[in-house]
């Protein structure tokens, strides 16, 4: 529990060792210390694609540059439209837009997007089926500027839309590659942006993103990991570290949030049992963890135990990223620890 | 200009409209048949003088643009769609039952020429701007007219997309609000002050008139500034209606936006409209 506004912080008052991690720009980077990164893959992504398609065309408003669509922008000025902060007019304006047969790609942040613009996504673009892709920066817990910049319920939120294909991306080539792929699907997509020095993870694994696919990334006999975003990276350096623990973890990771792909994923948790853990940058209600219990439910298939590693449902604190990942159960080192409690039980 | 009917008078098209509407509001009992005849002048002044569209071709992609924000409205557009025969007139028999082309609300996948699906207040503006800027990709000289509500003023969407509208300089973006001076819950200004009305849209860059909207000449030579107009700027055309106009006993109903009205109080209203203007 937060303490009372009026209690200074231990340190101050006491012998309490002074923190030592501070809260970093908006964006905190999820990059480790010697991890590989690719710059802006979403601008760089979108750019190469508007050389071969002219219906496309890049919408901002007022956060190009954190959503990196600055470099779309530069690459493209005459197809760049900047809408001002006005998220309601940002979501109607593209409506218009792919009404005219562009195809329009709105960024801003996820918080934005959910909250602000819901009305206008459902009614103006969803309702209509209409061809405009929002990709949106900040999801779940990505930053540490407290509840208004963290999207800790925007999977949940658009769940409930119909026509809507929703996307949480892994890593910088993931993100490279789902822009072509979401660019081919005619309608409307959401997509979760990770923005900057985005890591490259998934080449590793020789993993290819397929709209509407699932894909093992590593098997493992104990237990599986079903994640999909940055949850999934994290759950790749977790089975990694169990291995170590002697602990067989999989890792199957699933990109598109909706439509589900529940045939593969009931086949993986069906082909051995185990203790299945979903893990999601989201809160624990409404999002993937709760999308797979009700598919485990309604099909005859049944894990050996089925556990959530998600954020809790409550507003989330501000401060250093690493602090608030281990707080709330998402870092490495807590989901290592807490598959070991699970298969212990 | 439509290609169609050029021997009718725009009053005959707006007595027509309104017997469309009120033909349509017999199958339900009742409706937003108060709007529709008070905006049944602006319409046809839209469909029979100022926009450019093909009735066997709503798609058209020379045609203007006419987007209904009010999707409430619909019974006032279907009607002047059937007068403009893009919907055929036995359409009107199927108002908001099941399985019609014509529900209650508008929407777009449903109706011929119907361009957006409103009734979520506060969207058309904005839809129109994006309209209005693709259009200007595409090299159109089409213009995207939106037709909206004084309640929709209420709607702070309406006035990021009118300040938008203004940034861009939108020359091809012509406004309507239909001023009725009624909302859900009473008379328009007393639920929220929208006035100066004017003012408001100028200091937003917009082009602007105000215009009795009932007065079809005021009309015409309103829509015809709109388009004329010489400065890059989106236009605005403020029409000041009567709530049910042309039929006095529905006029005096102190609350009108949703009507009830008695089985045989439609044949009176029809005749009374029918006994007004003629070609």
């Amino acid at each position: 529990m937060r303490r009372s506004k009026y209690e200074r912080p231990a340190h101050l008052i006491g012998n309490a060792e002074r923190p030592r991690l501070t809260t970093s720009a908006m964006i905190a980077s999820i990059a480790g210390a010697d991890q590989p990164t690719r710059p802006a893959p979403l601008g760089h992504a979108l750019s190469a694609l508007a050389e071969k398609d002219d219906r496309v065309v890049g919408l901002s408003a007022d956060l190009a540059k954190y959503t990196d669509l600055h470099v779309f922008r530069a690459a493209h000025p005459d197809r760049f439209y900047q809408m001002g902060m006005a998220e309601q007019l940002l979501m109607m304006s593209a409506a218009g837009m792919a009404r005219e047969g562009l195809q329009p790609w709105v960024t801003t942040y996820a918080v934005f997007a959910s909250r602000r613009a819901y009305d206008f996504i459902c009614l103006a673009i969803a309702e209509e089926m209409l061809d405009v892709k929002i990709v949106c920066a900040l999801p779940g817990l990505t930053t540490g500027y407290g509840p208004s910049h963290q999207a800790t319920e925007d999977i949940a939120m658009f769940r409930g839309m119909p026509n809507l294909t929703i996307i949480d991306p892994c890593d910088a080539s993931e993100i490279e590659q789902a822009v072509p792929a979401i660019a081919a699907h005619r309608g409307p997509v959401y997509m979760r942006l990770l923005r900057g020095n985005v890591p490259l993870v998934l080449e590793e694994y020789g993993y290819h993103f397929e709209l509407g696919k699932a894909k093992l990334l590593r098997d493992g006999k104990d237990t599986l990991i079903i994640s999909s975003g940055l949850m999934t990276m994290r759950a790749l350096e977790a089975a990694k570290e169990l291995r170590k623990n002697g602990v067989d973890a999989g890792v199957l990771h699933v990109p598109t949030i909706k439509p589900l792909d529940e045939a593969t994923i009931l086949a993986e948790c069906a082909r051995q049992r185990r203790l299945v853990v979903v893990a999601e940058n989201h809160t624990v209600i409404g999002g993937l963890g709760e999308a797979v219990a009700a598919s485990l439910m309604r099909s005859a298939v049944r894990p050996a135990a089925f556990r959530q590693i998600g954020l809790p449902d409550a507003f989330l604190e501000a401060g250093a990223l690493p602090t608030l990942h281990d707080m709330y159960g998402i870092s490495t080192t807590k989901i290592v620890t807490r598959i070991k409690e699970w298969l212990d039980e | 200009m439509a290609r169609i009917g050029h021997n009718v008078s725009l009053p005959e098209r707006a007595r027509r409209i309104r017997r469309h509407a009120l033909r349509m509001g017999e199958v339900q009992g009742q409706g937003y048949i108060a709007q529709a005849l008070g905006i049944a002048d602006v319409l046809a002044v839209a469909y029979f003088h100022a926009t450019t569209y093909r009735p066997d071709d709503p798609e058209w992609e020379g045609r203007d643009r006419f987007l209904l924000s009010i999707g409430h409205y619909a019974i006032a557009l279907y009607a002047a769609l059937i007068e403009a025969k893009i919907i055929p007139e036995d359409d009107l028999e199927t108002y908001g039952a099941d399985d019609s082309r014509l529900p209650m609300s508008g929407m777009a996948a449903h109706t011929p020429g119907m361009e957006i699906t409103g009734g979520s207040l506060g969207h058309g503006l904005g839809i129109a701007v994006g309209m209005s800027l693709a259009l200007k990709r595409k090299g159109s000289r089409s213009f995207v007219y939106n037709l909206f509500s004084d309640g929709e003023l209420d709607e702070g969407s309406t006035w990021e997309a009118a300040m938008s509208a203004g940034s861009y300089k939108l020359d091809n973006l012509i406004g309507i609000v239909d001023v009725n001076q009624m909302q859900a819950d009473g008379p328009s200004l007393g639920v929220l002050n929208f006035e100066p009305l004017g003012p408001k849209f100028e200091a937003f860059g917009w082009f602007v008139q105000r215009v009795d909207g009932n007065d079809i000449d005021a009309l015409v030579d309103a829509f015809d500034k709109a388009r004329q107009h010489p400065h890059a700027q989106p236009r605005i055309i403020l029409c000041d209606t009567k709530m049910a106009k042309g039929v006095p006993f529905l006029e005096a109903r102190e609350r009108n936006h949703f009507l009830r009205v008695e089985p045989q109080e439609w044949a009176e209203a029809i005749r009374i409209i029918d006994a007004g203007v003629t070609a």
